[in-house]
């Protein structure tokens, strides 16, 4: 665990001092995440702990969002004035945008599954 | 004891990180035994439930925001190894990625215009002022990236963090109801659009769907957030 979570920490940092080197627009521990990928895509297999590690972190992921969260809960007052347009905008542009992304997927996917049916 | 004294002793212990992380520990163990015990239903969503729940006793305490992030820094420092963890059920899904590459592209392009587009155009039909239309646009990506977009095309990014949470939540909490009546049935295809739409929050939901679901999502939310970071400045230039 220990080695996983340093492991971690390292690309972390080194994705960051990437975007601070480069003034990218992109948050370090997402570059490294991508750093990351690129490591294991060369060892081309990841071991039992890393996976083990790895997991149990991704899998209280949504724990982590708590503290940042909770402070902009504190600043709800400040859309108290639009709050229809807000809730409105909000409501309806991400399930437009959740269902036009699936709906193109699934489009595309189910054609090139009857194309490659249709060459062998 | 007296009272005088009992307050004192309240006081100071509500200010140290113990004190933060049993707060905010406990209401997540207490939202996770709801998630399992409503049969993962549709709006017990971990990360709302959890946030709404220390909010309020944050509210009744009057405990000072500042105060209880201080002594939570531990738990939202994690955020970081646990985005470069992402790699992991990314690599493992790597096939599949690959061979969906190209529908992969076009729908990012469609859903990321949908997402953003469509909310710009409600919320200025419904008489939202210049700065909120300009700080929902990036509504959809992650908070980091999204408030350095808010910042360049003139929003105001403290406004769009709180529209980056109510997004995140709306997702995370709907994208069950919404495949539910749509039935794609494709793990990829839904983590990939939760991921676009609704970031971490629906990244850390789908995590817990399945893992091909997480790293389709997580897969969503880098991508949306490389590319709004590129386009949506340009078009405000």
């Amino acid at each position: 665990m220990i080695r996983v979570f340093s492991l971690l920490l390292f690309y972390q940092f080194a994705g960051e001092a990437v975007v601070r080197f480069t003034g990218l627009p992109v948050p370090g521990p997402v570059v490294g995440m991508v750093f990351l990928l690129a490591t294991l895509a060369i060892r081309g297999r990841v071991d039992e702990e890393f996976k083990n590690g790895t997991g149990l972190l991704l899998h209280h992921l949504s724990l982590f969002f708590v503290p940042a969260g909770v402070g902009v809960i504190a600043h709800l007052s400040r859309i108290a004035g639009e709050w229809l347009p807000i809730t409105l905008s909000i409501l309806i542009s991400t399930f437009a945008g959740m269902a036009v992304t699936v709906w193109v997927l699934k489009a595309m996917t189910a054609g090139r599954r009857r194309s490659a049916g249709k060459t062998q | 004891m007296s009272t005088g004294a009992l307050t004192g002793v309240w006081m100071a212990l509500s200010e140290t990180s113990p004190f933060s992380l049993t707060l905010t520990m406990t209401a997540y163990m207490l939202s996770l035994w709801i998630y399992k015990h409503c049969n993962h239903s549709v709006w017990a969503s971990p990360t709302s439930l959890t946030i709404v729940m220390v909010a309020l006793f944050l509210g009744v305490t009057r405990i000072p925001y500042p105060k209880f992030f201080e002594g939570a820094q531990f738990i939202h420092f994690l955020l970081g190894p646990a985005t470069v963890a992402l790699a992991v059920p990314l690599f493992a899904h790597r096939k599949r990625l690959a061979n969906m590459a190209f529908p992969l592209f076009v729908a990012l392009l469609a859903g990321s215009a949908t997402a953003a587009g469509s909310a710009m155009l409600i919320a200025e039909f419904f008489g939202a002022s210049r700065e909120v239309v300009l700080s929902i646009a990036p509504k959809s990506v992650t908070s980091p990236i999204a408030m350095g977009i808010a910042e360049r095309i003139g929003g105001i990014p403290s406004l769009t963090a709180v529209f980056v949470v109510i997004t995140g939540t709306v997702g995370a909490v709907g994208f069950p109801l919404l495949f539910k009546w749509m039935k794609p049935d494709d793990p990829a295809a839904e983590g990939f659009a939760v991921g676009l739409t609704s970031h971490g929050f629906g990244t850390a939901r789908a995590l817990l769907v399945s893992e091909e679901m997480g790293a389709f999502s997580a897969l969503g939310m880098g991508l949306n957030g490389i590319l709004s970071a590129v386009v949506l400045p340009l078009i405000f230039l």
